[in-house]
């Protein structure tokens, strides 16, 4: 019967597998698809992207907006930037869950059986995520005009203002990878974000300036890549930046902290990642 | 005698306190069909993820289509097809981009996959669920994607961990037919299963394993042979005193005979043209036979009769093989894949 005849094998022939590039990235391309899939079928798992953000931009403009005075402009125009690292730090929780719940599921001992390229299921986690990212950093920046965030930096630092925070959170979700790569159970994934990500976030100059906290917090915050990230986008936003008067290397430079932290976090983080998946796939 | 294509030489391996695999043996030859047969815990799934480059054996070796799979794992996949105990498939895509998905995984081009995909729907019967979420499949429906999912890249080795368990009638009997369909184009099966009738009907050769030792092999004619416990059920059409006198005289054993004297009951060795013997020899002393049964042993007769003890509960996996029963029957092969796994 033809539908279910033999393929010719080739057993005595190649036996070193390598995957090419272009081989890699289809495989890269699927994995990346099918996640999107699954957020299409639970559009629930995208309300920290999309909810979250407008819930926060309005409660945060509203509720402190009018307490909070900032030096040299609105704290509306101060809190863009911070809102999008919050929401995008905060939201890197989902690859943490993600990965657990592959893991918990029979699926994974499919895709182990494959002759894919393994780390296509790390790194198309990653990339079906900095999409949703980039859903998130919309929402954010249309709620923010929406309620009078304004810029009047040019449209290439625009850009780059947003793309530095994105990049960050790509960089962070390796570290939620490898939350999930270690968790035992889907839930256990999600406690790691009240645990880290929000203190992480919050402890920062994102929501307030850092000049009114005690001395070891500042210092802790001044040098929280969370601070530079938001530091970085609102110098390339021509946004009110009250960190630039603090002496900490960090917030002199920002943007140079804030990707040199990317680079560090992602080096050590996504080598982490696929060793925490090759011996969480291992039995 | 063909290569062999899946070959299993003195596997140990351990989870934690349990012991999964004591030093079991056995290959399959190109072309034919092994069936792994064993109770829960007897050790059938983990040599099936050994076997797929799934688990690592504490000790001994594999190979699958002359591969060696510890040395070579990224390789054995390109060869092998799979459908695991456990369905594995992805509960939020549909039943179409499951498959697509395996197939872009495994190196073929989307149309190729996609054409592919709807072939092995129609041929599943799941045309019609095709485009719906797979976790509103029914257990029988998941089963037969997994299987489907296992042929996408037509493997020349397949691996199929119980099949057919869990499944209704029509399901299971669908699946033996794409099975028989499967051995007759020239793939390498190795299946598994609780079930001695089904593993009769697909298997060309048998390996019973239990507590994770190879108890018995052969075929399956042979294992039901030495289980010598077949049971004869004759009923007459009218009473004749000298029936039993007729059976115990061609068969041997103690006939059991129903108080209206028409039904008559004994165990037997199995053998070949049995049922023809005995209605032959009951007409010949002038009997009408109304009815022959001749019930095959069950699994559970045929581990009774290897090990001594009836199938373990599942509870089973831990304590020592019982093995020391185990009769001498022909083929001493057992033994000698007993002492190559020891000295594995």
């Amino acid at each position: 019967m033809t539908a279910i005849a033999q393929r010719p094998s080739d057993t005595a022939g190649t036996r070193r597998i390598t995957h090419g590039v272009a081989e890699r990235v289809r495989n890269v391309v699927s994995m990346t698809r099918r996640n999107l899939v699954h957020i299409s079928r639970e559009p629930m798992q995208l309300s920290d992207v999309t909810i979250q953000p407008v819930l926060f931009t309005v409660l945060f403009i509203y509720l402190f907006g009018g307490a909070i005075p900032i030096p040299g402009g609105s704290y509306t125009d101060f809190i863009l930037a911070g809102l999008l690292a919050l929401n995008l730090t905060t939201s890197t929780m989902g690859t943490a869950v993600g990965l657990a719940t592959d893991l918990h599921e029979g699926i994974i001992d499919r895709f182990r059986v494959l002759p894919m390229w393994r780390p296509a299921v790390l790194v198309g986690r990653s990339l079906a995520d900095l999409l949703t990212a980039c859903l998130c950093a919309l929402v954010v920046a249309v709620t923010g005009l929406a309620v009078g965030w304004r810029t009047s930096a040019g449209l290439l630092s625009i850009i780059a203002g947003f793309a530095l925070v994105l990049f960050f959170a790509y960089s962070l979700s390796w570290v939620a990878a490898c939350v999930g790569l270690n968790s035992k159970s889907p839930e256990s994934a999600a406690s790691f974000g009240f645990i880290v990500l929000f203190p992480l976030a919050f402890v920062s100059n994102a929501m307030v300036p850092t000049q009114h906290m005690p001395g070891w917090l500042q210092a802790i915050a001044d040098w929280n890549p969370v601070s530079a990230v938001t530091a970085g986008a609102r110098q390339l936003w021509d946004n009110p930046n009250p960190s630039a008067s603090i002496s900490a290397w960090p917030m002199q430079h920002p943007i140079e902290a804030s990707l040199a932290w990317s680079v560090l976090i992602l080096a050590v983080a996504a080598p982490l990642a696929s060793r925490y998946f090759r011996r969480r796939t291992t039995e | 005698m063909a290569d062999p294509m899946i070959e299993a030489d003195g596997l140990f391996k351990s989870y934690g306190e349990t012991r999964a695999l004591a030093g079991v043996s056995f290959s399959v030859p190109a072309g034919s069909v092994l069936g792994l047969l064993g109770p829960n815990g007897a050790g059938k799934t983990t040599a099936v993820r050994i076997l797929t480059t799934l688990a690592r054996p504490d000790a001994g070796r594999a190979r699958v289509a002359g591969i060696d799979v510890l040395a070579h794992p990224a390789a054995v996949r390109r060869q092998i097809g799979v459908a695991a105990q456990d369905a594995t498939l992805d509960g939020l895509l549909t039943g179409r981009q499951n498959l697509v998905l395996v197939g872009e995984l495994s190196g073929m081009g989307t149309g190729q996959a996609r054409a592919r995909a709807a072939e092995l729907l129609g041929l599943f019967e799941l045309t019609g669920a095709a485009d719906r979420v797979v976790k509103g499949y029914s257990g029988g429906m998941r089963r037969r994607l997994d299987l489907a999912a296992s042929l996408l890249t037509r493997p020349p080795v397949l691996f199929l961990d119980e099949p057919t368990t869990g499944l209704d009638p029509v399901s299971r009997q669908r699946v033996w037919e794409v099975v028989r369909e499967l051995t007759g184009s020239g793939v390498t099966l190795l299946l598994t299963t609780q079930y001695l009738d089904e593993a009769d009907a697909l298997a060309d050769h048998i390996v019973v394993v239990n507590h994770g030792q190879v108890i018995a092999d052969g075929t399956p004619r042979e294992l039901k042979e030495r289980s010598r416990s077949a049971h004869v059920e004759v009923t007459l059409a009218g009473p004749g005193p000298e029936a039993a006198e007729v059976i115990e005289s061609l068969v041997g054993g103690q006939v059991s005979v129903s108080d209206d004297g028409l039904r008559l009951g004994v165990a037997v060795d199995s053998a070949p043209g049995l049922a023809t013997a005995l209605v032959r020899a009951l007409d010949q002393a002038g009997m009408l036979v109304d009815n022959i049964e001749v019930r095959q042993p069950s699994l559970d007769d045929v581990f009774f009769a290897l090990t001594g003890a009836g199938i373990p509960g599942d509870s089973g996996g831990s304590g020592p093989p019982e093995v020391s029963a185990w009769p001498a029957g022909p083929g001493g092969s057992t033994a000698e894949r007993e002492s190559e796994g020891a000295r594995a």
